[in-house]
């Protein structure tokens, strides 16, 4: 069990560095690391506060801590890969859009260029 | 290229990497329908397809990056819709639609006042062979689709399409990404827009080979499947919140 914890407190520091790290090097823009700090944040708190962990536990009704923080970890992850994948479909919707007007405007451009000469 | 009249029509050309069968494409399109213009709408193609197309007397729109068919087609769309054309006919750049077929396709979609006319390959007096899969699948979605769309479509696949104005409208706003051609029906008989079929005659193809592969058909039914079924429950959700309007626009 303390192993278990000591391994999550370890991950969830990692994760910190690496998010900070990359914002600080505009790898990922503040708004999307939010996320990512806040997931991290949450498993520190809970791997290091036993009483924390098992309100949790005694909320989500399941005999071990360790099941307790797994499932809270991984439905951490789940929400957060569902809302980058309602992003991802914005951007791509938002993309097409503008590689379209893109086209149509080159055309338009090159229709008067030929109108010209 | 300008749309002229109330009849004016444009061809649009969706391709890739079609160097080998773009040229002979807008010929035959040129000789069938003279004096119609033909858009080619390039999808990034690594290949020589631009020059070929612009040489048979093709006007081109060039995308800044792939965008898929659906995307590809939209744009062709978009700027026939921005031209002011009332008609436009979509026919495939690898050489498999027959250019013979597009005055019937053109002279449906005018004398019946359908919104959409589909060329199937299904309707002419020896249908046409299909490979096992693709058969079942085209199967599969006739059943799916008959009690969605209140009636028969044969061809639920062709890329064989003609549209009005008003579907027009409705396509350079809305239309599907991926695989269109089923989920674009659903789209317009959601609008209760009507569509007919003509027979056309479907050729193998003059180069290259289908996108479609055996691995990809199962993800193909998939994704068709889920599109029909959320336009289905959008556009029915639509029509719960506005009792007694009906849905003629986007």
């Amino acid at each position: 069990m303390d192993r278990l914890l000591n391994v999550t407190s370890g991950l969830s520091i990692l994760l910190l560095g690496i998010v900070l790290f990359s914002v600080r090097r505009a790898h990922i823009r503040v708004e999307y690391s939010v996320s990512w700090l806040a997931a991290a944040v949450a498993m520190l708190v809970l791997s290091r506060t036993p009483p924390a962990l098992d309100a949790v536990r005694n909320l989500i009704g399941l005999p071990d801590s360790p099941l307790a923080l797994f499932l809270v970890g991984a439905s951490v992850f789940l929400i957060m890969f569902f809302r980058f994948s309602v992003i991802i479909s914005h951007l791509r919707d938002d993309n097409v859009a503008l590689a379209q007007r893109v086209a149509i405007l080159e055309y338009h451009i090159q229709s008067l260029r030929n109108h010209e000469s | 290229m300008r749309a002229t009249g109330p009849d004016s029509l444009l061809i649009i050309v969706p391709a890739l990497n079609e160097e080998g069968a773009i040229g002979g494409v807008v010929r035959s399109i040129h000789q069938e329908v003279p004096g119609v213009p033909v858009l080619v709408i390039d999808d990034c193609s690594r290949d020589d397809t631009v020059a070929r197309a612009r040489a048979a007397g093709a006007e081109i729109l060039p995308l800044p990056h792939h965008l898929g068919l659906g995307g590809c087609v939209q744009a062709g769309y978009k700027l026939a819709f921005e031209l002011g054309f009332q008609y436009v006919i979509r026919v495939d750049g690898d050489g498999q639609h027959d250019a013979r077929d597009i005055p019937s396709v053109f002279q449906k979609l005018r004398s019946s006042g359908c919104d959409m006319v589909i060329g199937s390959r299904f309707l002419g007096a020896d249908g046409w062979p299909t490979g096992l899969v693709r058969g079942l699948g085209i199967r599969f979605f006739r059943l799916v689709l008959r009690p969605i769309l209140g009636k028969q479509v044969r061809d639920p696949t062709s890329g064989f399409v003609g549209v009005n104005h008003r579907a027009l409208a409705v396509f350079s706003r809305s239309f599907p990404l991926e695989y269109p051609e089923i989920e674009a029906l659903v789209v317009l008989q959601r609008r209760r827009f009507r569509f007919a079929e003509v027979p056309s005659t479907i050729r193998p193809r003059l180069t290259g080979r289908s996108t479609i592969t055996a691995v990809k058909s199962l993800y193909y039914i998939l994704h068709v499947l889920l599109g029909v079924f959320v336009n289905v429950l959008k556009f029915d959700g639509r029509l719960r919140r506005r009792p007694g309007q009906s849905d003629t626009g986007g």
